[in-house]
């Protein structure tokens, strides 16, 4: 499934390519070479707060704002990704472009978006339905089992419930496809023999030379002295197997389609 | 849950059922809470036990023993803001407010962090004297956070997510919660700050499962309520009465036990004639649904800034004819120290513990006879009182009250007229110093160099025989005091000054048996507690976190 996924962003890319080579001129230059930069998630749930927040305005199409032609991917107001952001985040005094609460990862859901919107191709479903993400989640992909949401599910695994606003979609859809390649180091599970011989496993919360800190299975906080352990392990594969052992790949976009909507309080 | 089970549910996550079993970690009951005293390795509240007398059972540190007395370790906080709070241990870990409001889990024996909660406050808080928090409450597994932008926030104590968020109140109004909060039964009490900025003051009650309100108590009576009249000229809408610090409970009484700050404007009663009920006064709640059952004024109609946000503390004794008295004792701000029959209000005794020319005395009932003094004199205690909030402690070994005091503290009051406005300061005049430009006199906070005279004061440590409100000892310091007290079964006196010393008295007689300088200012209240066998003692200064215990 890992592999499926790399096939369908290298599709989405020989696409974006084929798109820009046969618009021609200075502008589709600019949109190729914005196109590897941007992930297909990000741009997805980009294309989702473009709709519901700019469209009204500035239409599907970019360009109903008179002087404002959103899908050139080049903005005079806004040179770099940063700027862009820092504008969409306090608006345009004087005009009609209002200040919003956008998290880091609408930010840059919003980012890419705008900045491929001329050539993207939507019709690849990354980011898919949040109900029935939420229903997968508790359910049959067992997310709960070891995440917590809101005071909800296991604390074996670190809990979720600003996930979406502190992880981008790309990270996201990453962290689900290929959980290994996306664990935070502190997050890797540890085995710890006690001197009288019980075994501890769980999840690192914070090591340094002379201590570990975890939780344990029985999601008790635990703070051991190196020196008194038998054996000390920090596996660097994730206790998580890829989303895509369980669910198919709508499945899997709909879970990434809840976690986007998890921001805290 | 045998090992290989749990193994499984790390590794093979998704061949188990979603529901599992809660953690087994430490469940800080109702009932735990209401027992406290009988766990002394921990501390469960903000003042140890529900009576709020910050005594420890403990003794292996002792007279005998305390030169033996080391660091364990420190944590230091990444934030310059003061550091107020008491922290909390149940089970060998430790949960402390870092300034202003993140939470840390750290363990207890060395400190080493599991995890922290960060919550950076609204940009619209505006606390009147520090961005400060004094810690957090704890219930089941859940730790509450009152934030200085106004809101309680329920965190995972193990896993130092937060649950559930709520907004008591409105920082940009001049609200703040700077308190920890108290839980009594399932419920989060905490209340208001603010009474510097014509706020109306509240105590509030919320659920502790969701977060949602179960009842408010406006600390001034609104039209209609008893006590309404004692607010003319329509003062009472900005009358302030705060409540920032942390309340006592009587489980037998069901009472739950509140001191209620300043009216406002602070300094110009001319503005809200009458005795401004409920500011400057105790007052008895019922906790499961509010409502007032009795109160105590000790300032009516203050001028002078004379919160009574202390901590209420409980005591029990014998009434001479084979019952028992339960009683309240209090050293108010006012410079007094009062007994209090808590099941009623009633005042039995009181005495200055300070030199006070504010009032001449108490009457029959409690009432200060005041004797203001002429514009421009020296009015003592000044504004920051005899006593503030620094935590006291009451120790049953030797039956006595020991507080820290500002003696012999002056301030010349000046009034003048204030016009509310919402959100700004609301102070109607100032207190000035008695010894004009350039002299230095005590206030919130000190830097490095002490550069005021005697003449501006000092502070001490004064032991207080409840019986008879007479002092038993005291122990001078050069500068003022706003550190808390802790007292041991082993009679010792755990406290801390503004110069940076942490010194431990002997609580019989107030000898100085060890003392050890922290190089910052001290202003929580030191707390204890044993893990594997070996108590610690935790206080603060500038701005770590110094925990001791006995070399091993």
């Amino acid at each position: 499934m890992v592999n499926s996924a790399t096939r369908r962003t290298a599709g989405w890319k020989a696409r974006a390519v084929l798109t820009a080579l046969a618009a021609g001129g200075a502008q589709a230059a600019a949109a190729q070479d914005h196109a590897g930069q941007y992930e297909q998630a990000d741009i997805e749930f980009g294309a989702r707060l473009y709709d519901a927040n700019c469209v009204q305005c500035h239409a599907e199409t970019g360009d109903a704002v008179a002087g404002v032609d959103l899908a050139a991917g080049v903005y005079s107001r806004a040179g770099s990704d940063a700027e862009l952001m820092g504008l969409l985040r306090a608006g345009i005094p004087g005009t009609a472009m209002p200040p919003n609460e956008f998290t880091a990862s609408e930010l840059t859901g919003l980012v890419s978006y705008l900045r491929t919107m001329r050539d993207v191709d939507l019709s690849a479903v990354a980011v898919g339905d949040e109900a029935r993400g939420r229903a997968l989640f508790t359910g049959r992909g067992a997310c709960a089992s070891c995440h917590r949401v809101f005071g909800e599910g296991s604390r074996t695994a670190p809990d979720l419930s600003a996930v979406g606003a502190i992880r981008t979609a790309a990270y996201l859809q990453r962290s689900l496809l290929d959980p290994t390649g996306s664990m935070l180091p502190v997050n890797r599970p540890v085995r710890a023999v006690l001197e009288d011989g019980t075994v501890l496993t769980g999840r690192r919360l914070n090591e340094d030379t002379y201590t570990i800190q975890m939780i344990d299975q029985d999601e008790r906080l635990r703070s051991l002295e190196k020196a008194g352990l038998r054996e000390l392990t920090a596996a660097a594969e994730s206790p998580m197997p890829p989303a895509t052992d369980l669910l198919d790949e709508q499945e899997v976009a709909d879970v990434l389609a809840y976690l986007l909507t998890l921001k805290g309080l | 849950m045998p090992t290989t089970t749990s193994a499984r549910r790390i590794l093979l996550p998704l061949l188990l059922a979603a529901a599992l079993p809660a953690g087994a970690a430490a469940q800080v009951t109702f009932d735990r809470l209401l027992n406290a005293e009988a766990e002394p390795h921990n501390w469960l509240t903000y003042s140890g036990t529900y009576s709020s007398n910050r005594h420890t059972t403990l003794d292996q540190i002792a007279p005998d023993n305390v030169d033996r007395l080391e660091l364990a370790w420190i944590f230091q906080a990444n934030s310059l803001e003061p550091f107020q709070a008491t922290p909390l241990v149940v089970d060998g870990i430790m949960y402390l407010t870092e300034p202003v409001n993140n939470v840390v889990a750290l363990d207890a024996k060395r400190g080493s962090v599991f995890w922290k909660y960060e919550h950076t406050p609204s940009p619209l808080a505006r606390p009147c004297c520090g961005a400060v928090n004094r810690g957090v409450a704890m219930l089941g597994d859940t730790l509450f956070l009152a934030t200085i932008d106004g809101n309680l926030i329920a965190i995972d104590a193990i896993g130092g997510a937060p649950i559930w968020k709520t907004t008591v109140a409105d920082p940009a109004a001049g609200y703040a919660l700077t308190l920890a909060p108290l839980v009594v039964k399932d419920k989060v009490i905490v209340g208001v700050a603010g009474g510097e900025f014509g706020i109306r003051g509240y105590i509030d009650a919320y659920d502790a499962a969701t977060g949602e309100q179960a009842w408010r108590f406006y600390t001034i009576p609104g039209p209609g309520d008893p006590g309404h009249e004692t607010w003319e000229n329509d003062a009472w809408r900005t009358g302030g009465a705060s409540a920032w610090l942390t309340g006592s409970y009587d489980p037998d009484l069901d009472l739950t036990y509140w001191g209620i700050g300043n009216p406002g404007p602070d300094w110009n009663p001319a503005q809200r004639p009458g005795d401004n009920l409920y500011s400057d006064s105790v007052v008895a709640l019922d906790p499961d649904t509010g409502e007032l059952e009795w109160y105590f004024q000790f300032t009516p109609n203050d001028p002078y800034d004379y919160d009574s946000v202390q901590i209420p503390v409980l005591i029990d004794a014998p009434d001479g004819a084979g019952g028992t008295l339960k009683l309240m004792l209090w050293a108010n701000r006012n410079g007094f120290f009062y007994v209090l029959d808590r099941e009623n209000g009633r005042f039995l005794n009181g005495t200055n513990f300070v030199p006070v020319n504010w009032a001449s005395g108490l009457d029959d009932s409690g009432r200060p006879v005041q004797t203001p003094q002429p514009p421009g004199a020296t009015t003592f205690p000044g504004v920051q009182g005899g006593t503030n909030w620094y935590s006291p402690s009451y120790s049953p070994e030797t039956g006595l009250f020991y507080v820290s005091a500002w003696e012999a503290y002056g301030s010349v009051f000046e009034a003048q007229e204030a016009e509310y406005q919402p959100g700004r300061v609301f102070l109607g005049g100032r207190p000035a110093n008695p010894f004009g430009a350039g002299a230095n006199v005590p206030s919130l906070r000190r830097g490095h160099i002490n550069n005021w005279t005697d003449a501006a004061g000092g502070g001490a440590v004064i032991a207080i025989d409840p019986r008879t409100g007479e002092q038993r000892w005291r122990v001078a310091m050069t500068d003022v005091t706003s550190s808390g007290i802790l007292t041991s079964a082993s009679n010792l006196l755990f406290t801390g000054n503004r110069e940076g010393d942490f010194h431990i008295l002997d609580a019989e007689n107030g000898d100085v048996l060890w003392r050890k300088p922290l190089g910052g200012m001290i202003a929580n209240g030191p707390m204890s507690y044993m893990v594997d066998g070996r108590q610690y003692v935790a206080l603060a200064a500038g701005h770590s976190l110094f925990v001791f215990a006995l070399a091993e």
